[in-house]
């Protein structure tokens, strides 16, 4: 049997239309290879029995898949991580789900996250942390930290995440991998569970540049389920493949790049600059001026977006309910013990932001940061087609060293919530390794619908570069 | 009052208004962490925001809207399925009058 713990999704998906490769058999080694190596890693909440296969055809048929389990898989448990959600069963499929099916990519299971996607370390998780492959008493970042953790072991070749304020890009950089926040509106959200609606979106985790080109094909397009998602035409985003980054301008926003870097991670990105110079783009200073601010307007917006969204969940309609004698206390019992302390702490500082006598000083107050940080980019993308950012600013941090400061660990979306408040599109990519060995991430973010640039810069970077080829030790080559 | 003393006053209060029961150790580790990240959101008191619009709507043409028609939807039973009480194809919940 071929080894396919290396190959790109693509590449599987060939030996497999080629009959090298057996689909049935290529499913079933990654679901076992799955329930093997998640003893250590705990990146999945559930590994089905049998993969979930479409029937439809596309470049990436017959390629294992994992989804954040936020992400409605008709007839499975959709947990979000939260105790609230036990015994809950997704009654449809997420559009997304649905595109998969149609391309043919078999759901080989759901990945750990934080609950509901509040926080950067995949800790805040009722079914226990996940483990960074590239050292298991590291977290993977989060939230979607499960997905970013299989697609770095090699246990599938592609997985979906969601990112609010970086949960797909930030987990993506500490643990080696590619990572893509599309443009909001890009990608149907229908069956995704919301947390902060004017900032969610759903996208993908491939190890490569080409894979995250063949996965946007599939999942993105207008949704008459999802009145947020744009019709917009959707470009074949692999066509940019090769057109390498030869007249593209790149900005290099200062603010980025300030005291308080790790060294490491600094060295990193301005190797990357030498390498997109080398090939004939152009780097620039820019300046995005309200970069200090971002963190706060996020998570006010977020959270307060967030305790509106979470209201759903009561223990009327489905979900844990705590039995009482009147309705109110059924909320209150039911809501208080199924959340989590993060959820918890989200909740209540969106409730309070947009409580009455607050609601002006906090919610409109960030709403209106956020108009100035859109502006920041309007005016960036003046001066360059595209802007290079690190992903965080340092690599991977050990399990429970941020648990009690919730503070620090807000601090983490530093560098990507930006481009989640201005709708932007944004990618992680690796870019390098420290001394101990954790990759470090660099982050290009785009004009809004130009995932192109994106890619067209990701794969030129990748192909002169192998830090994306690199495997965690543990979880190199093995045989199907 | 100051930002902890203001948390520690509406962490109650806030409670009663998400839904949430909390325990007394909760109260007290909220309250805390809540005024430690209301001191830090206050960052934005410092921006210069006259004359600035409210950022609403990500693009110009979001919020489409489809053709008004009927399209089958979930199931009553497939929905009723999760639900922690049913009884005659409806939720059941407790008694809410009074």
């Amino acid at each position: 049997m071929k080894e396919f713990t290396e190959m790109s999704g693509v590449k599987l998906a060939r030996l497999i239309a080629e009959h090298e490769l057996d689909e049935v058999q290529v499913g079933t080694a990654s679901a076992a290879r799955s329930r093997a190596m998640d003893a250590d890693l705990n990146c999945f909440i559930s590994v089905y029995p049998q993969p979930i296969k479409g029937e439809g055809d596309s470049a990436l048929r017959g390629v294992p898949v994992a989804l954040k389990d936020n992400i409605s898989v008709r007839g499975k448990p959709l947990t979000c991580a939260s105790k609230i959600l036990s015994g809950y069963t997704a009654p449809y499929d997420a559009t997304v789900t649905v595109r998969l099916k149609q391309a043919g990519l078999q759901i080989i299971g759901s990945t750990n996250m934080d609950e509901f996607a509040f926080g950067s370390s995949t800790e805040n998780s009722c079914y226990g942390p996940t483990a960074n492959p590239w050292d298991t008493g590291r977290v993977p970042g989060g939230s979607s930290g499960g997905s970013a953790a299989a697609v770095a072991a090699r246990l599938v070749p592609c997985a979906l995440g969601s990112d609010t304020g970086g949960s797909i890009r930030q987990p993506a950089a500490l643990c080696g991998v590619v990572g893509m926040k599309p443009t909001y509106g890009r990608v149907s959200r229908y069956g995704l569970v919301a947390f902060g609606s004017s900032l969610d979106q759903i996208g993908p985790f491939t190890t490569n540049f080409e894979d995250c080109a063949h996965l946007l094909n599939v999942l993105c397009g207008a949704d008459p389920r999802d009145s947020t998602c744009a019709s917009v035409a959707v470009p074949d985003f692999t066509a940019v493949l090769n057109s390498g980054v030869k007249g593209l301008t790149i900005g290099i926003p200062r603010e980025y790049y300030a005291d308080g870097l790790d060294s490491q991670v600094r060295a990193a990105l301005e190797e990357v600059q030498e390498v997109f110079a080398a090939q004939g783009a152009r780097c620039v200073p820019v300046s995005l001026p309200h970069t200090r601010y971002a963190v706060a307007a996020y998570y006010i917006i977020a959270s307060s977006e967030a305790s509106s969204n979470l209201q759903r969940f009561d223990g009327i309609r489905y979900g844990r309910r705590v039995p009482r004698d009147s309705l109110g206390e059924v909320y209150g019992y039911s809501r208080g013990s199924g959340f989590g302390a993060e959820s918890k702490r989200r909740i209540f500082l969106g409730t309070y932001c947009l409580s009455s006598g607050y609601y002006d000083a906090y919610y409109i107050r960030a709403l209106k940061v956020r108009t100035l940080i859109r502006r920041d980019f309007e005016q960036a993308f003046t001066q360059a087609d595209v802007l290079l950012t690190p992903t965080t600013p340092a690599p991977a941090f050990l399990r429970g060293e941020k648990t009690g400061d919730p503070l620090q660990m807000y601090l983490s979306d530093v560098f990507t919530s930006s481009a989640n408040l201005a709708g932007v599109p944004a990618v992680s990519f690796p870019c390098g390794y420290t001394r101990e060995g954790l990759p470090v991430g660099a982050q290009l973010i785009g004009r809004a619908f130009d995932e192109e640039t994106l890619i067209r810069a990701g794969n030129a970077y990748q192909q002169h570069t192998a830090f994306h080829a690199r495997i965690p030790e543990k979880y190199g080559p093995e045989s199907v | 009052m100051d930002n902890k003393d203001q948390a520690q006053h509406k962490v109650e209060q806030i409670a009663r208004l998400a839904r949430i029961e909390i325990t007394e150790d909760e109260r007290r580790s909220l309250g805390g962490q809540f005024a430690q990240i209301l001191e830090y959101v206050d960052a934005l008191k410092q921006v210069p925001v006259e004359g600035v619009p409210p950022m609403r709507g990500l693009h110009k043409n979001d919020a489409a809207t489809r053709e008004d028609r009927v399209v089958p939807s979930a199931l009553p039973p497939e929905i009723l399925r999760n639900a922690p009480a049913r009884k005659d194809g409806m939720f059941k919940i407790p008694k809410v009058i009074e």
